[in-house]
């Protein structure tokens, strides 16, 4: 049994421990909105929050997140329906072209600005090396600057 | 403007009461497009619902790829309807025949006779395929939805639907229609104050024929058209409820992992399909022609249990092939006969009297598409129909692969539209083995199966954008004047007008060999611009600089008969600060090209790094599409074109080695990120004429820019990419002008 909180909600789940936490997510609690992308932790498109910090689900086996507490896009927000600041600020500067990856770009761009809310360049460049095929990098980083700004 | 979070439905039929303009009766039959005349009443098929509630729905026959077409088609026909944009909601056009989209193929038919875009069919046979076979189409390709689609059927539509409603209205207060006046979905009668709802006047309206030729508004009267409208799209790919593909749910749903013979073109020979079976989850591994799946009930346990076989495939002579193979066979193809494909004076005899000629030779590698959704289809047959749950660049071609593959009739298969997780020409119905697979695959049972592919499947089961090799030789007379152009490459491919320069030059002759192979080839992001922009725009750099010319003022002094393309090249340079107040270590190259109906220059602010290696810090884009619909969307399909174009000219490379190729995900196919992506800035040139597409427009000149930049810091003439397999040394080039 793989026991874990997903969004604040107690999961235990009857899967092999070696699983990867996106898959069961995916495939076993049909959360949708953690995506997959690479397999191999390369792009980022996968990323949830464990315990607060950005973690690559798709190489991350539910038995090293045993009695984690794991946030995904879904339960980012806590106000029901609402968004968060990061959100707003993504529709704010229009930022998702296709949209595929910026579920795991706003799970790690928000561990980021709470454990660092003012980033200089060089931490958000080392902190959020996500993968985005349509480019979105320009207005991903004027976003990222307009919230530190009033942080 | 407030915008309401949902506001766009995906995939539904079109029911309800009110007023539905469409044009579904005025299309044409099947076959009768090819012989008819451009300038006849439009074919649209675009659709517009108007309810009681006053809300006006318009239905997209294109899918949304993160290009924002689900807001700037309805902004079109919103504008001419004077519709209140807060009221106007969005459905994708169902996969039916109703919905094929006219107007798409009537741009393609004026733009290009009746020939067909290759981009359509993808491989070998461009060309052979009649425009009527293609009717039935909801392709979103070749940058066009806006320019044909929209301008020729949105506007025509929303256009239509206003003198409608205004004849409604002249009716029911019984007044003359040249005292009423709309806006913001409601038709005023001013000089008695009264005012009626589109939605009040909607069923009274649609007794009406809808006009085939409305009068449309001149740009001056754009509400809508010209700003910047928040994307629809956007809110749910904040939150994660956008739906894609890959995130098909269904009762029942099992899921496939499959592996495809490596060496393209090769026969399975054996698997020991036991050992999945005995695995938990697994249902079946079934054996297809060139690959093996396994079924399972977790995606993460089919793709293990294909991870434990031993499959075996058969070796032919495409084994032997390697990129140097290939580039081989492209230098003898270019020894033989060529085809001609411009002849302009007399090139060769020129080139015999010019003081100095100039030689160089070009080539770009393959490239994967690498979208970041995995390929995916999901497909289920039940009760003699079939279920279709994936996201595709045509729901209508796709349909029509499925029926076929499955041999069923297409009106029995139901389309269920998604979100792309990027398009970028790998989800045109061309490009289909992963739905042939998901089809065939998903025939062994009656519960939906999802096939998904690993990206590992993705790099190495593609269509690829073909290596391309090109020849040069430019030829200047005794005042330095470039009076010869000699161009040899390989492939023809589409657009036609690829590899043609817009240069005023006396003497041409481009001329191509085909050149096949065995490695399956496709439309990238620009097509066959993306090869030859590099080629052309790099040449003309060389020959400036062997000249003793600035690149740009020589570049600048051959538009003088194409003022579009000198304007947007000036208001590149000129943003720039072309060769001004460039820090210490840097330089500037500029590129121009016309695309897709767009003219994009672009100059490059790039620099090297201690490990020889090459950084663009800037990037000014100039773009001229004749006129913005909604300008942060080509402002953000710029920086996303530039963004892709360099990153292959940076990064992009699918070598062949044994038949195969060699690169398997992001860690040996790299992907440009944050840290490297240079600013952008994008300066709009509205010079009001036919608008040009803007999805692929910015992505041809940006290598070359690079390139060129990088020879003013190196001294070293970039002829082959991508530039990751160069260390440069950054050295001052007293040449260098």
């Amino acid at each position: 049994m793989a026991r874990f909180r997903v969004n604040g909600v107690e999961q235990e789940l009857d899967i092999e421990p070696d699983m990867p936490l996106l898959w069961a997510l995916r495939d076993e609690l049909g959360l949708k909105g953690t995506k997959f992308g690479c397999g191999v932790a390369a792009c980022g498109a996968c990323t949830v929050q464990v315990n607060g910090n950005p973690v690559r689900s798709c190489v991350t086996p539910v038995s090293a997140i045993e009695g984690s507490d794991v946030k995904t896009i879904e339960g980012l927000a806590t106000n029901v329906g609402g968004i968060t600041a990061v959100q707003q600020a993504w529709i704010d500067h229009q930022v998702p072209q296709c949209g595929y990856c910026q579920s795991g770009m706003i799970m790690a761009v928000s561990a980021l600005l709470e454990s660092n809310p003012s980033p200089s360049d060089a931490d958000i460049d080392g902190a959020i090396t996500n993968v985005c095929r349509c480019g979105t990098y320009p207005r991903i980083r004027r976003a990222i600057k307009s919230l530190t700004a009033t942080a | 403007m407030t915008i309401s979070r949902r506001r766009f439905i995906l995939g539904t039929t079109v029911v309800g009461g009110g007023l539905l303009i469409g044009y579904a009766s005025t299309r044409p039959s099947k076959h009768s497009i090819a012989n008819r005349d451009a300038g006849e009443q439009p074919y649209l098929t675009t659709w517009l619902r108007i309810s009681p509630d006053n809300t006006v729905t318009v239905i997209v026959p294109h899918s949304e790829m993160g290009q924002g077409i689900l807001t700037s088609l309805p902004m079109m026909a919103a504008d001419e309807m004077d519709a209140d944009w807060d009221m106007v909601h969005v459905e994708q056009a169902p996969a039916t025949d109703l919905f094929a989209n006219g107007v798409l193929v009537k741009g393609f038919a004026e733009s290009l006779g009746v020939s067909v875009p290759g981009f359509l069919n993808g491989v070998a046979a461009a060309g052979a395929m009649k425009i009527a076979e293609i009717m039935n189409m909801q392709i979103t390709g070749g940058s066009s939805s806006v320019r044909f689609t929209g301008e020729q059927g949105m506007r025509v539509a929303g256009a239509a639907a206003r003198e409608m409603l205004i004849k409604a209205a002249a009716a029911r207060l019984d007044v003359p229609e040249s005292e009423l006046s709309t806006s913001l979905s409601y038709v005023r009668h001013s000089a008695s104050g009264r005012t009626l709802s589109y939605g009040e006047l909607a069923s009274d309206a649609a007794r009406f024929e809808p006009a085939s030729a409305p009068r449309l508004k001149d740009p001056k009267d754009f509400t809508l058209m010209g700003k910047s409208i928040p994307r629809i799209d956007i809110p749910a790919k904040v939150d994660g409820t956008a739906l894609y593909g890959i995130d098909a749910e269904a009762p029942g749903m099992l899921y496939a992992a499959v592996r495809t013979s490596p060496v393209f073109g090769n026969k399975l020979s054996s698997v020991n399909a036991d050992v999945a079976l005995q695995r938990r989850g697994v249902v079946k591994v079934i054996e297809l022609d060139n690959a093996v799946a396994v079924v399972a009930d977790n995606y993460w346990r089919a793709k293990q249990a294909l991870a434990a076989l031993d499959i075996r495939f058969e070796e032919t002579a495409n084994n032997q092939v390697t990129t140097q193979s290939i580039y081989a066979q492209y230098d003898d193809a270019l020894l033989g006969e060529l085809s001609k494909d411009v002849e302009e004076g007399d090139a060769a005899a020129a080139l015999a009297d010019a003081q100095s000629v100039v030689e160089a030779t070009y080539r770009v590698p393959y490239l994967a598409h690498a979208a970041m959704e995995p390929m995916n289809c999901t497909v289920h047959f039940h009760d003699g129909k079939c279920d279709v749950w994936t996201g595709t660049q045509d729901n209508l071609g796709i349909r029509g692969r499925v029926a076929k593959i499955a041999e069923m009739d297409e009106n029995d298969v139901t389309m269920h539209a998604f979100y792309l997780g990027g398009g970028f020409g790998r989800r045109l119905p061309t490009d289909t083995n992963t739905i042939d697979q998901a089809t065939l695959i998903a025939k062994h049972f009656d519960v939906p199966v999802k096939t998904l592919w690993s990206r590992e499947d993705d790099i190495q089961q593609d269509y690829y954008r073909p290596a391309v090799t090109s020849k040069f030789r430019g030829g200047f007379d005794a005042n330095n004047q470039l009076i010869a152009w000699e161009n040899h490459y390989i492939g023809k491919n589409e657009p036609a007008e690829a590899a043609h320069t817009p240069y005023a030059i006396p003497n041409k002759h481009i001329a191509y060999a085909e050149s096949e192979t065995h490695v399956p080839f496709g439309a990238w992001r620009s097509v066959a611009h993306s090869q030859h922009t590099f080629f052309l725009e790099s040449f003309v750099d060389e020959l400036a600089h062997r000249s003793g010319q600035n690149p740009y003022q020589f570049r600048l002094n051959m538009l003088a008969d194409k003022p579009r393309h000198a304007a947007v090249l000036k208001a590149a340079a000129e943003r720039a600060g072309w060769e001004r107040n460039l820090a210490p270590g840097r330089a500037q190259g500029i590129a121009l090209q016309e695309s897709f109906g767009s003219i994009v220059a672009q100059v490059a602010e790039v620099s090297i790094t201690e490990a020889g290696q090459v950084r663009v810090h800037r990037v000014t884009c100039a773009i001229d599409c004749g006129r913005s619909i909604n300008p942060d969307t080509v402002a953000s399909q710029a920086e996303s074109g530039v963004i892709f174009g360099l990153t292959a000219a940076l990064y992009g490379e699918i070598t062949i080695d044994q038949g195969r190729v060699m690169q398997n995900n992001f860690t040996d196919y790299e992907m440009i990120t944050l840290q490297d992506a240079p600013e952008i800035d994008i300066v709009t040139v509205e010079s009001g004429e036919a608008l040009g597409g803007m999805g692929e427009p910015a992505t041809p000149p940006i290598a070359a820019a690079v390139a060129n930049a990088v020879y003013i810091l190196t001294g070293q003439r970039v002829r082959e990419l991508p530039l990751k397999n160069y260390r440069f040394t950054a050295v001052p080039n007293e040449s260098a002008v």
